[in-house]
């Protein structure tokens, strides 16, 4: 959020020839960061998650069936023991994060209904597919 | 190469959008081709810049830096983005009037270019720095020059020829309405682009769901076709948001809408040069 202030700032000093348009405009963008601020200000503490582990190897995923409890948070850590960087996508789940080569990243999903939910690496679409079972 | 050139198109298509929607919205302005070109050089730079620090992004602010950084760069456009429309709600109609009287595209004073070269440069950023690290991943895969080379070029000949479709389409507005359609395109960009700095957030744990899925539309329209794409990237359509998008997108969308209506009244911010 700073540094998006930090920008208002910066407009603010190159429209000084229009002060009063200005002035209206910038009362505007204060208005949208404070909602966003709000917005985030009002984040709860987690009360309850399930780590579940998932490795990248050889471009695939092991493991490739992953279950995992419905109705619950579910911290997905995913770790990447390649060479090269993976991008773990998932349309279902609605994810996208890339993965480090040798890296490891935290992806929260859920709470998930009971299903089956696909996931990729974007990066090996033909090898690296696995699904996450939610029941 | 077909592999390659399928990624690299998805990519460039979503950036080439958004590039087409901003020269669109810049029609009249002289020197605007130089603004965009030097928005995509330093996107691009930049994305390099990004790919070359993906594992320090990664690792930055316990790990969930992606996607505070995504979430930032996208908050930043949806200012940016914000800032041109509201200023266009106020001078659009009279530079559209001089359009239509004169017949030659005048400039009606100074045009905040500056916004939407930031505009431009971060959409290449973002999409960008995905393809310099699939194609740091391909080519340490082993992939062949002429794969990389040939499914880049295909890649990025297919989103720019898309682009530009956009933009042919866009120039058939008839001029009165012209920037009236370009604002609002640009309102739905920015709510679009706020909705998806959303879902980075909860991806992060950072923002509540406030729902996980509040419908799910990828019967009728996948996010993965290629309709599904071109309007996330143009409007943020997305098949499964979470409730918190949808909020971010209506705050961002009426609050620019409500920008546009106090501020773009007629006779207000008629340019001094006038």
């Amino acid at each position: 959020m700073r540094i998006i202030t930090i920008t208002i700032i910066a407009i603010k000093h190159k429209n000084l020839e229009n002060p009063v348009q200005f002035t209206a405009v910038s009362r505007s963008l204060a208005g949208l960061m404070f909602a966003f601020g709000l917005l985030l200000g009002a984040t709860p503490v987690v009360a309850q998650e399930t780590e579940v582990r998932i490795a990248i190897r050889d471009h695939k995923f092991e493991p490739a069936e992953v279950n995992v409890p419905a109705g619950q948070k579910i911290k997905l850590v995913i770790e990447n023991q390649d060479a090269t960087a993976e991008e773990f996508e998932s349309y279902e789940l609605n994810r996208e994060k890339v993965v480090p080569p040798k890296g490891t990243v935290s992806v929260f999903v859920g709470p998930l209904k009971p299903g089956r939910y696909p996931f990729f690496g974007d990066f090996h679409k033909d090898s690296a597919k696995g699904v996450l079972i939610a029941r | 190469m077909a592999g390659i050139a399928v990624l690299v198109f998805r990519e460039v298509l979503e950036a080439a959008l958004i590039v087409s929607v901003v020269f669109a919205a810049t029609r009249g302005v002289p020197g605007r081709a130089r603004w965009i070109g030097a928005g995509i050089i330093v996107g691009v730079l930049g994305a390099v810049g990004v790919a070359l620090s993906a594992e320090l992004i990664a690792n930055a602010a316990a790990g969930m830096g992606q996607e505070l950084f995504n979430a930032t760069v996208l908050f930043a456009a949806v200012v940016m983005i914000a800032w041109h429309a509201i200023w266009m709600a106020t001078h659009g109609r009279q530079l559209a009037m001089q359009m239509q009287t004169i017949g030659s595209e005048v400039s009606v004073g100074q045009r905040p270019l500056a916004a939407l070269l930031v505009v431009v440069a971060l959409a290449v950023l973002r999409e960008g720095s995905e393809i310099v690290l699939f194609l740091f991943a391909q080519t340490a895969g082993g992939s062949g020059v002429v794969d990389v080379a040939g499914g880049m070029a295909l890649g990025i000949a297919g989103g720019c020829a898309t682009g530009l479709a956009l933009y042919l389409g866009l120039l058939r507005i008839p001029i009165r309405h012209f920037f009236t359609a370009t604002n609002w395109l640009l309102l739905l960009l920015a709510a679009g682009m706020a909705s998806q700095a959303a879902r980075f957030l909860v991806q992060a744990d950072l923002l509540p769901s406030l729902g996980p899925r509040l419908w799910d539309t990828s019967m009728v329209l996948s996010d993965r076709s290629l309709l599904g794409q071109t309007l996330h990237a143009l409007i943020g359509y997305d098949a499964h948001p979470a409730g918190v998008q949808v909020l971010f997108y209506i705050v961002t969308g009426v609050l620019i809408a409500i920008g546009m209506r106090v501020w773009g009244k007629p006779g207000r911010g008629v340019p001094r040069t006038a």
